[in-house]
């Protein structure tokens, strides 16, 4: 793999950038669109519009079936897409990288399969933490109905931090999986995901990491992670909807059966007895978004332009920037105080509800989330209904943040 | 008043507003104009489900006619509630359920009013014509 050096990578000016996003300049009841939930979904490039566009108008075929010119040329995109995605996570192979439709399948793939695996028995334990997306509580519920699962949750600190030491204090002889996010969609928090793995496999225990909001973020390489699993959506990198990728060490791969059946998982089908393709095709039955595998590719090829760190330090200046100025606003609280965070701020602001303020800000252009982010866990422990987000990509400017402050000023002195 | 005449008087009165800024202000001033609901009625029975703020819509049947009252915890909410209420609240269960809220998309921000945001406007109208529903089947059996 070549090593990222900075001079050979693009330059970040943001209003360049800007002009690679065609909806940044669209306008929104008359104002400029000012796009502050990129923790929902980040915004597409040209070239990733581009390519779906082309893909669809010039090389459409179903993959891995026809040794015809286009379903050749298809599979080679598809297959191509998945070796950046190996190379964008540093994994070993690219049969490591499974195709799914996001974070939420990708974990529910685990869930199902593992848990079925030989090794997972009744009463087992999967350790999770307080601050997890519903996409890493439901799942293992779900699997409840298959075998007893026993779900650990490690508490949270007031700012919203992990205690490591809670947490290998948690895990015993039954734990058989730890499964934590990596950043929280609403407190922001980064983990020590690097010291949770060490730990838990100090006491050999595999971990999945939901990556969902770290990829857009940092750099991440699964392999120095030493991570058994990790998860994330294409969406939320710039890329199309309904794309995401289970990474999946091949050991464990190997040893869980299949998660759906039908076409392209197979090598013989018997009405007796079928056996299984290989990973990472045991995991992917019938036709695939291929369209969507190319678009993540072509994603991954943009960020690839730039130098990861310097798009991360633009991020931390828009959160320490932002962080500043919400601070200034009389009755705003920051739900989430992390020393480690990432461009990711929820808030609520005394005796007005968030939805308030997100349909005010709405009428200028301004785009924030409000609710309970898919984790009503954490609004219990912080006993709010729900709070207002806004979460800042690469793209986002300092004036924009001047726009979500001017507006919630507004909203102030409408609700006093 | 009938249904329909509350609901042009409503339709006028916002047609002076020309901005957003200012219908939602009208619309927070009718919240704020709601009568408190007693916190006895704020119950898991009368919640809506599906909106991304609390609401609480009670319903009574007096001489015929259906009472209604209801609270939420959002202003703009309230607000949208509390215009339900100006319309529908003393009419019988034919009246309410033979009048769709039309006006919504007539007052000028039926986008930011549409069943789909996650305002509740269309859960808060399906709980009314509901509770319409039910004391209407509750008057025709107490007939036979």
């Amino acid at each position: 793999m070549i090593n990222t050096i900075s001079d050979i990578k693009k330059k970040l000016d943001v209003h360049k950038v800007r002009n690679d996003f065609p909806i940044l300049s669209r306008s929104i009841n008359g104002k400029p669109l000012v796009y502050l939930d990129n923790a929902a979904t980040t915004q597409k490039p040209q070239t990733v519009i581009d390519s779906l566009n082309h893909y669809y108008t010039f090389d459409n075929a179903n993959i891995h079936r026809g040794l015809y010119f286009l379903s050749e040329l298809a599979t080679d995109q598809y297959e191509n897409a998945r070796l950046k995605v190996k190379e964008f996570i540093n994994a070993i192979s690219a049969s490591e990288i499974i195709f799914v439709r996001g974070a939420t399948e990708a974990i529910n793939l685990v869930a199902s399969s593992f848990c079925r695996a030989k090794i997972f028995c009744n009463g087992d334990e999967v350790i999770i933490t307080h601050m997890e997306h519903h996409a890493n509580i439901v799942p293992w519920q779900l699997m409840g109905d298959r075998k007893q699962i026993n779900l650990k949750v490690i508490p949270i600190n007031d700012s919203g931090e992990i205690d490591l030491n809670n947490f290998a204090n948690a895990i015993t002889e039954k734990t058989k999986l730890v499964s934590v996010v990596h950043i929280s969609n609403t407190l922001g928090t980064i983990n020590p995901v690097k010291k949770i793995i060490e730990i838990a496999h100090s006491k050999n225990v595999p971990v999945l990491i939901d990556g969902a909001q770290a990829i857009p973020h940092m750099k991440v390489d699964v392999q120095e992670l030493n991570a058994d699993f990790y998860v994330f959506s294409g969406h939320k990198v710039f890329g199309p909807t309904g794309i995401g990728v289970l990474y999946g060490k091949a050991e464990y791969l190997e040893m869980m059966p299949p998660y759906q059946g039908g076409g392209s998982m197979i090598r013989t089908v018997d009405f007796e007895k079928t056996t299984y393709d290989d990973i990472p095709g045991k995991f992917e039955a019938g036709t695939p978004n291929i369209a969507g595998g190319i678009g993540l590719g072509a994603a991954i090829d943009y960020i690839n332009q730039f130098d990861r760190l310097e798009l991360s330090l633009y991020e931390e200046e828009l959160l320490k920037y932002a962080t500043n100025e919400l601070q200034k606003i009389d009755g705003l609280k920051i739900i989430g105080t992390a020393k480690e965070k990432a461009s990711v701020i929820s808030f609520v602001i005394d005796g007005i509800h968030p939805y308030d303020i997100g349909t005010i800000i709405d009428t200028d252009g301004i785009a924030i989330r409000t609710g309970h982010h898919c984790t009503q866990p954490i609004m219990k422990r912080y006993n709010v209904l729900a709070t207002a987000r806004a979460s800042f990509s690469f793209y986002n400017t300092k004036d924009e943040i001047d726009k979500l402050i001017h507006g919630l000023l507004k909203v102030k002195k409408m609700f006093s | 008043m009938t249904i329909r005449q509350a609901q042009e008087e409503i339709i006028k009165e916002f047609e002076q507003y020309a901005d957003w800024e200012d219908r939602y202000k009208k619309i927070i001033e009718y919240g704020k104009g709601l009568p408190e609901l007693s916190d006895s009625f704020k119950t898991e029975k009368n919640k809506l489900a599906g909106c991304q703020s609390q609401v609480w819509i009670n319903a009574r049947l007096e001489d015929g006619k259906i009472i209604l009252e209801a609270d939420s915890d959002a202003s703009i909410v309230k607000g949208l509630v509390a215009l339900l209420i100006k319309v529908y609240s003393g009419h019988t269960p034919d009246e309410i359920l033979s009048n769709p809220p039309d006006y919504f998309r007539k007052i000028g921000i039926d986008s930011h009013l549409s069943p789909t945001r996650k305002n509740g406007l269309g859960a808060m109208m399906k709980q009314i014509q509901m509770y319409a529903v039910a004391f209407k089947a509750l008057g025709d059996k107490q007939k036979h």
